[in-house]
């Protein structure tokens, strides 16, 4: 298999990202904070949407406003003004820096550390390039292998207007716009994101890839990704994002709705890194994102995470599996530090006989942080000889964080089987000190027993995909033992 | 090569060691032996750097230079190996990985670059097959659900790969039937050489049978109150230790 690496991606945004002149005419377009129905419509407007976007839009915001932000989650935060939030920010031309020299040097020193090239720290750190997405989709690249194939794969918001048939007969039917507060405001006022569909027995010959970011202070960022593998396809996407340190709270909150038709499978892994406060717990990004996918026949969905950044997160990657025989996978690492908050794991909800998943979640928690699993299996009464198994372990170092699982289970059919495993460890003295006395430093021993830990999930991910995330694990944990 | 000067230790304000004096050249092998809680599993602790334990007095000198204030990877990186008594598990890193992070790391304090893949997997083999080392037991997580002998071959086979200028055998006889103990034994023989020194901490003569010793030291109490060749081991096996007290 032709297989893209991150490094061929990166390259390939990094000389194509002007060919689809995304930023020269819409300098500094942001829009005045608040949100009523003349700014859903205008983000409408401004995305050239059908009407029948408009009004799915507009009745997401209804749907929005009468409803009340969730507080049952493991975590404490002051709740965003969302009147006081900018809910469209295109690109802006930044002010160009001359050389690296002008850059943050604490930001280097991490990028050095992440093993990015100089021409990708500076685009990055916005030295000679500007990639960066804020609400509008870069372009998507190597679209003409992807054509070959029938494959589609663009920003969702040119899908409406290219494909708008697939994109209605598929946009919010997995998570509709009454699921949850979060995904009734993304539904109002998504301001891009991805699309992909797989035609039927179409293996993707690479793996597809968005990078998120968000630039600019003080906006949401509220994507919205649909992914359709139609039968007998397959596809693995990836999905990166940072963001860079700011004091304020930045709001994101996403909705990801996955179809597998009849012997379909999807592969999505997310290394999420958005930037998870200071030291002190000050800033960071609230995630706060919905993705949920539906398998029909035979077909199976995999989620693999790598949490570690955000200030507080709340995000159930989930499985409907509806269709007989059909396969959810859940693999998670979620690192939390200093004054982190996760509050994460998934649903998997048996409809269909014979149906499997499979759940692997593991926690490190250090610092003042807490983090918590929560999992649903539901078993229906139509979901004969169903089959679940869960694993949760949570790392503990130091005296000062928090793990908490909160595992659900609901079987309402007698032939189901469930397991649930579950282990709680702190990485000791006595590791720490055998470590160091065969020559390893504190600091890359916590690195070595949290990647021993996290290896089932890290093994999960594409190649190039799980050594970053090594190196992120690594960097995320950094001064967490005195 | 070793100098330990009137060395205390104390671990929470209890005093363990109470003035010990060790003398080790290149090339010797040393045997400390004594009772239960005389303080040799604390001397093996305090030689490599662990902080839980305070040094109040004295000093370990390492080829002239003074340990007092290097962490415990520091002084692995000037030759000191501790080879565990109870060696601590590390789940889902395998042997080989771990090895390979300690040479490299090692590598890079001493400025060296890492060590390429391949020469790498070559001395890992080399080592393993002097230690009949079975190949499978490398991609284990290292010590999970190790039997008691294959962590202590684990033990050697580390101190094998890191070439260390003095090891320290913590009570690697214990939980170890003759045959494991033979082996052990024999793969320390293996390893020895006039440039490196050994120190084997036992309760029992047993093991020094087949790691032979110059000297033998007795602690009791914290202190050494009987030093001498390899026939106080015999005489230790023999009489026991309520003589010295």
């Amino acid at each position: 298999m032709n297989k893209f690496t991150e490094d061929d991606l990166k390259k390939e945004l990094e000389t194509k990202e002007y060919e689809y002149g995304f930023y020269t005419d819409i300098e500094a377009d942001k829009f005045p904070i608040g949100l009523n129905e003349e700014v859903v419509i205008a983000i409408s407007k401004k995305k050239n949407e059908p009407e029948w976007m408009t009004e799915w839009r507009l009745d997401a915001f209804r749907i929005w406003k009468e409803m009340e932000e969730p507080d049952w989650a493991n975590v404490n935060y002051e709740k965003p003004n969302f009147q006081d939030i900018s809910y469209y920010s295109a690109p802006v031309q930044k002010p160009k820096l001359d050389s690296l020299d002008q850059v943050d040097p604490e930001l280097l020193k991490t990028f050095e550390k992440l093993g990015i090239s100089i021409d990708e720290q500076k685009r990055l750190s916005n030295v000679a390039v500007d990639i960066v997405v804020d609400s509008v989709s870069v372009a998507t690249t190597f679209k003409k292998t992807l054509n070959e194939k029938g494959i589609i794969f663009m920003p969702i918001s040119e899908a409406i207007q290219e494909h708008p048939e697939l994109v209605k007969k598929y946009l919010g039917t997995i998570v509709p716009k009454t699921d949850n507060f979060y995904a009734a405001l993304n539904s109002a006022v998504f301001s891009d994101g991805s699309f992909c569909y797989i035609p039927k027995g179409v293996t993707c010959p690479m793996e597809l890839s968005t990078y998120f970011r968000i630039n600019e202070g003080g906006t949401g960022q509220f994507e919205r990704t649909l992914v359709i593998a139609d039968e007998d396809s397959y596809v693995s996407y990836l999905e990166g994002c940072t963001a860079p340190a700011r004091d304020e709270n930045q709001l994101h909150a996403a909705v990801v709705e996955l179809i597998a038709l009849d012997d379909a499978e999807i592969k999505y892994s997310t290394v999420q890194n958005w930037f998870p406060g200071d030291a002190e717990g000050k800033g960071g990004v609230y995630n706060f994102v919905t993705k949920r996918g539906l398998c029909e026949k035979n077909s199976k969905i995999s989620w693999t995470q790598v949490e570690t950044g955000s200030a507080v997160t709340w995000k159930y990657p989930s499985c409907v599996l509806k269709g007989d025989n059909s396969v959810g996978e859940f693999y998670s690492i979620a690192v939390t530090n200093n004054f982190q908050q996760a509050d994460t794991g998934t649903k998997m909800i048996h409809l269909g006989k014979n149906t499997k998943s499979t759940i692997i979640s593991k926690g490190v928690s250090a610092g003042h942080s807490q983090n918590s699993y929560r999992g649903l299996v539901h078993i229906g009464p139509r979901a004969k000889n169903a089959r679940n198994f869960s694993q949760c372990d949570s790392l503990l170092m130091g005296n000062l964080c928090g793990a908490h699982t909160f595992p659900y289970i609901e079987a309402k059919n007698k032939t189901a089987q469930i397991e649930h495993e579950a282990t709680t460890s702190k990485i000791g003295e006595d590791q720490l000190f055998y470590c160091n006395q065969r020559g390893i430093d504190t600091e890359k021993a916590i690195a070595l027993i949290v990647n021993g830990f996290s290896k089932e999930v890290l093994n999960k991910l594409p190649m190039e995909f799980a050594v970053e995330a090594q190196k992120l694990l690594e960097i995320s944990l950094e001064g967490s033992v005195g | 090569m070793l100098e330990v000067k009137n060395l205390h230790a104390s671990i929470n304000d209890k005093e363990i060691l109470k003035g010990i004096n060790l003398n080790i050249k290149p090339g010797e092998v040393h045997a400390i032996m004594g009772p239960n809680g005389s303080g040799k599993s604390t001397l093996s602790a305090v030689v490599a750097g662990k902080e839980e334990y305070e040094v109040t007095d004295g000093s370990v000198i390492l080829n002239g230079e003074d340990l007092d204030d290097l962490a415990p990877e520091e002084r692995a990186h000037k030759g000191i190996f501790l080879s565990f008594q109870y060696p601590v598990e590390i789940p889902g890193v395998t042997v080989t990985n771990f090895i390979k992070t300690a040479i490299n790391e090692s590598r890079k304090a001493k400025g060296l670059e890492e060590l390429p893949a391949k020469d790498m997997l070559k001395l890992i083999r080399e080592k393993a097959d002097l230690l009949e080392i079975d190949r499978k037991f490398l991609s284990r997580s290292l010590n999970e659900g190790f039997s008691g002998g294959e962590k202590k071959r684990n033990e050697i086979f580390q101190m094998a790969m890191l070439e260390p200028k003095l090891a320290i055998l913590d009570e690697t006889d214990s939980g170890l039937d003759i045959d494991a103990l033979k082996i052990v034994a024999n793969g320390v023989n293996k390893l020895k050489s006039k440039d490196n020194a050994v120190i084997v901490i036992t309760h029992y003569q047993r093991l020094l049978d087949y790691i032979v010793p110059d000297f033998v030291h007795v602690l009791h109490n914290g202190k050494i109150v009987k030093s001498g060749g390899k026939e106080l081991a015999f005489e230790l096996e023999e009489k026991g230790y309520d003589w010295l007290k």
